[in-house]
């Protein structure tokens, strides 16, 4: 039964891109209902009344919020195919803390570069290339954070590449050249055809940042 | 061969306790190590370079950084009694959900309320008490949040119910009178040992926060 699984999402959304990936990545079908963010409906309003936020995984009609707890439930429900976390406890207590470090920073880091200028903006490209290589170091010689496979923290992470183009253009930076084993996880993550299905073109992304920071009222 | 835990923590906070809380509902025998943030031990930055905070648990030497990813790996390792997280996925997700909450809005509203004045305090003060008003809704009639039985979402919580004195004075408002059906459930934790002998005096979390206003308006 296809509307068993819903998800109310917005198409540019790094957080929901990680819902649909998971989805994707276990061969659930759902009904994608996008969401006017500017709008916001009352569905949206009514299953997610705490934060008003998208993404919303609703399952046989009961909501699940926040990309990443939406992500472990998927993977604890849809538990006989494609494990997303380890099953070991520390290397699962490892994938929820680089997820969250991935929650926690780079997100605003990535908004001090797009959404300020001048000093403040030089101090934001600094500290989110920094970030960046940090999970370059955690990633080492890995194929993938889940090693051998697409795990927890790649979809966490993963996500955020189709906005580097925007931030790269507004910043007037180069993410590759200050992280180019970055850029070749990304693109290994890209073969995978959950990832590749998913991720919009970065250049309308970069469209609808411009619209936003206009909306934002930011320069 | 037995177990070699450690608990790096600061007695009056409140993500601390909340390992505390799991350790010894857990029966578990710890190390506890005593911090001072104003001048972070050797120890502390090579356990959490990332975030240099506490609490980290050491468990057999790894170190496992996060409040409430910490409390998930000891439920994970010492399963064999008292589990925290519900069975079904769902509630699981719901509990996530609302330590989620607790963790982005409690001390952040807390610290706009704390030192400020006029409105803008007002406003904290007022969005404080609705954040605990929400939390009370999440309970509902239940004895605990985890049903039955004391589990994840009431460890995530109970900690900062030291802190409701502190919020209570520099407020001007009392959470019995805003949230009773809450402070109902926290004197049933406290039936708990592990809650009573865990969780510091309210006063002396009080007297604490004083001489942190005294050294930040002398500066």
């Amino acid at each position: 039964m296809e509307n068993e699984v819903v998800l109310l999402d917005l198409w540019a959304s790094m957080f929901g891109m990680r819902v649909r990936i998971a989805l994707a990545e276990k061969g659930i079908k759902y009904e994608y209902i996008e969401q006017d963010i500017w709008n916001k409906s009352d569905l949206l309003l009514q299953m997610n009344p705490v934060h008003k936020k998208v993404p919303v995984l609703i399952h046989k009609g009961k909501p699940i919020c926040e990309s990443l707890i939406a992500v472990q439930y998927i993977d604890e429900v849809w538990n006989d195919r494609s494990p997303l976390l380890p099953s070991d406890p520390y290397q699962k207590s490892q994938a929820r803390f680089w997820a969250d470090y991935v929650d926690k920073k780079i997100y605003d880091l990535a908004k001090k570069v797009w959404a300020r200028k001048g000093e403040e903006q030089e101090a934001g490209k600094k500290e989110f290339i920094e970030a960046l290589q940090l999970l370059e170091a955690e990633l080492g010689d890995k194929p993938f954070f889940g090693g051998d496979k697409l795990g927890f923290v790649d979809i966490s992470l993963v996500t955020f590449y189709s906005w580097f183009y925007a931030v790269e253009t507004i910043g007037n930076f180069s993410i590759e050249s200050e992280c180019p084993k970055f850029i070749s996880w990304a693109k290994r993550c890209l073969q995978k055809e959950s990832v590749a299905n998913t991720l919009p073109n970065s250049e309308r992304v970069y469209e609808f940042l411009l619209d936003a920071k206009k909306r934002l009222g930011i320069e | 061969m037995a177990d070699e835990v450690v608990l790096l923590d600061t007695w009056v906070s409140m993500f601390g306790m909340r390992v505390r809380v799991a350790l010894a509902e857990k029966g578990v025998n710890y190390d506890y190590k005593e911090q001072d943030l104003k001048n972070k031990s050797p120890l502390l930055l090579e356990m959490n370079p990332i975030h240099k905070k506490i609490p980290v648990l050491i468990h057999n030497g790894r170190p496992i950084c996060e409040s409430s990813i910490i409390v998930q790996y000891i439920d994970e390792v010492w399963n064999d009694q008292s589990p925290f997280m519900p069975s079904d996925p769902y509630d699981r997700a719901q509990a996530r959900f609302w330590v989620d909450f607790s963790d982005k809005k409690i001390y952040e509203t807390w610290k706009k309320m704390w030192l400020s004045e006029g409105e803008e305090h007002e406003a904290g003060k007022k969005e404080l008490i609705s954040i605990f008003k929400q939390l009370e809704d999440a309970l509902g009639d239940k004895i605990f949040y985890g049903g039955d039985s004391f589990g994840f979402l009431d460890i995530g919580l109970i900690p900062f119910s030291c802190w409701f004195y502190t919020f209570e004075t520099y407020g001007n408002f009392k959470m019995e009178a805003e949230c009773p059906k809450l402070m109902a459930w926290v004197k049933r934790c406290f039936q708990r040992k592990a809650v009573s002998n865990t969780l510091p005096d309210d006063k002396k979390v009080y007297d604490f926060v004083l001489a942190m206003e005294k050294i930040l308006k002398n500066k």
